[in-house]
């Protein structure tokens, strides 16, 4: 009887928990890339303090979070993938877009370097040496902003576009980016990754930066409201009070504030998008 | 309950480090947690909880994942302990069946559970209008699902044997075979026991489904598991290892409190049956 009591009495407890939910409430689909660099945990309270509106952030691939706004499960969406974007637009789920800040993907890789491209600042080149010599690569395969970008570099390398190249040195993963980093650092392989994630991923083990500064290596963040006429469910409005938020002075001076290890993470670029 | 939390503030003090990153994956929104750290007054350490955060949010979590998973092994329970009673002592056609596909549901992959209770819930799917997708109650639903199959077994079994040993009598008495369910759970009350730890182990050590329908929101939806998960992804493989070993202190502390408790209330063993 006393544990069936207890037992009730927890249920009870938890039942409370749910029922002290913020008023407001808006699901932000956002990436794998933004959830684990931190930035949201940090200017999010402010936000909901200011606002009272609490963002639930489901961290997914752009590929799936572009899907779950597609199902109308989520309110608003923040990703890094203009070509399957400007898709989602296309398709009438999408309706403003604004850029919110910019930051670079990087080619990291072991610090034996077995392609002999560290150092350098050409992503078609490194991907052109690393499969000349075979060296392992750790793909995402999940369809994701950032393994789009992967596939329009190994594109212009000239390998087989869209297709995943089937060879044992390239290894999809099928998983976010600090899955990614965590193969690429037990395999001693390349990888490309953001720098965000980078910078706040604590397992690097022997990965060092490779190659960085390729113009064709930036990587754009867009926060993109839905279209009324789609998805009239959604909570459009408090939906819209957070993307105005992002690209105000005061979201945008939150934004360049974020620093890991005295690097800034995110460059705030609603005024001048890249 | 306030032995298994105060446990945990025990730990805390032992190790506060394991908390200090915490702040990155929960966040002061975890009610249950503060409901539970407002019932231990020896939690001294109030600077941890003021600031925001990290041992408020850390509770945060341990509630969440504590009361998903009783809430959930306690809707189970109350399907499969009729349910599992009255396969033993009703007889139909399509029983044998019925049994077989709830064994082979043992081995249901949480994460087709979620996929189906995902597409669902979700806005567009045929239960959207009840706005659950991303709430702890999908959890519930999900992780009940997945223990209602293993505890209706179980309960099924014992009640086999009982109903073969204690049935005609129960009968003779002047019982129906309705009025019989009852006596019989009481007979069989050792093994409820088991099957309530079983339905409780499945559910608490459960990532699959819950990263789906629960989407792992910091604060609202983040368990043990899903937490392990994050921080497995971000690197942090030290802290995610620590989360590891509080999860499995307490599965250890739960089974323990619930032998005791079982053993004062004088809980008899399955001799009986």
């Amino acid at each position: 009887m006393i544990k069936t009591r207890s037992l009730w009495a927890l249920v009870a407890v938890f039942a409370m928990h749910c029922g002290t939910v913020a008023a407001q409430s808006i699901v932000l689909a956002s990436t794998t890339s933004v959830e684990a660099s931190g930035l949201l945990t940090k200017i999010l309270p402010p936000f909901t303090a200011k606002t009272g509106i609490a963002v639930h952030v489901v961290a997914q691939g752009t590929g799936k979070a572009l899907d779950t706004a597609r199902r109308g499960d989520a309110d608003v969406l923040l990703v890094h993938d203009p070509e399957a974007e400007q898709q989602f637009i296309d398709e009438g789920h999408g309706g403003t877009r604004r850029q919110i800040a910019w930051n670079d993907f990087i080619i990291v890789g072991p610090s034996a370097d077995p392609a002999h491209v560290r150092g350098g600042n050409d992503s078609v080149a490194a991907l052109k040496a690393i499969a000349s010599v075979q060296a392992p690569f750790v793909s995402r395969g999940d369809n994701s902003g950032t393994n789009a970008a992967e596939l329009r570099l190994w594109k212009i390398a000239g390998q087989a576009p869209g297709t995943p190249i089937r060879e044992k040195w390239y290894r999809e993963i099928g998983g976010g980016m600090g899955q990614a980093l965590n193969a690429a650092s037990a395999m001693d392989a390349y990888t490309l990754t953001d720098r965000g994630t980078w910078l706040s991923f604590q397992n690097k083990g022997s990965l060092v930066i490779a190659v960085e500064g390729d113009p064709r290596l930036i990587n754009r963040y867009d926060v993109i409201e839905l279209n009324p006429q789609k998805h009239a469910d959604a909570k459009l409005g408090p939906a819209k009070v957070f993307a105005d938020w992002l690209v105000s002075p005061e979201g945008q001076q939150a934004i360049g504030a974020y620093r890991v290890n005295g690097e800034r993470l995110f460059n705030p670029s609603a005024d001048k998008p890249r | 309950m306030w032995l298994i939390s105060s446990r945990i503030i025990d730990r805390a003090r032992f190790s506060p480090s394991v908390f200090k990153r915490f702040h990155q994956v929960s966040s002061p929104l975890g009610g249950a947690g503060a409901t539970l750290t407002r019932g231990v007054s020896t939690c001294s350490n109030s600077t941890l909880q003021s600031d925001g955060g990290a041992l408020g949010d850390f509770l945060g979590i341990v509630g969440l994942s504590l009361g998903v998973s009783l809430a959930a092994t306690a809707v189970a329970a109350a399907i499969s302990l009729p349910l599992g009673t009255a396969l033993a002592i009703f007889s139909f056609r399509g029983r044998r069946l019925l049994v077989v596909l709830l064994n082979a549901f043992f081995g249901l992959p949480p994460v087709v559970v979620g996929l189906i209770l995902y597409l669902a819930l979700s806005r567009s799917g045929p239960l959207g209008l009840l706005e659950l997708l991303f709430t702890p109650t999908a959890m519930v639903i999900a992780q009940a699902i997945l223990a209602t199959p293993i505890m209706t077994a179980l309960v099924h079994r014992a009640s086999e044997r009982a109903w073969a040993r204690y049935g005609d009598e129960l009968i003779c008495d002047g019982a129906s075979r309705m009025q019989a369910i009852p006596p019989i759970l009481r007979i069989i009350r050792a093994e409820l026991l088991t099957a309530g730890l079983a339905g409780f182990g499945r559910t608490i050590s459960e990532v699959g489904a819950v990263i789906l329908v629960g989407g792992n929101i910091r604060g609202l939806t983040r368990t043990m598991t899903t937490a392990i998960a994050l921080q497995t992804s971000q690197g942090e493989l030290s802290l995610a290892l620590a989360l590891g070993a509080v999860l499995v202190g307490i599965s250890i502390s739960i089974s323990a409190t619930v032998f005791a408790l079982a053993g004062s209330a004088r809980i008899a063993g399955s001799d009986e049956a």
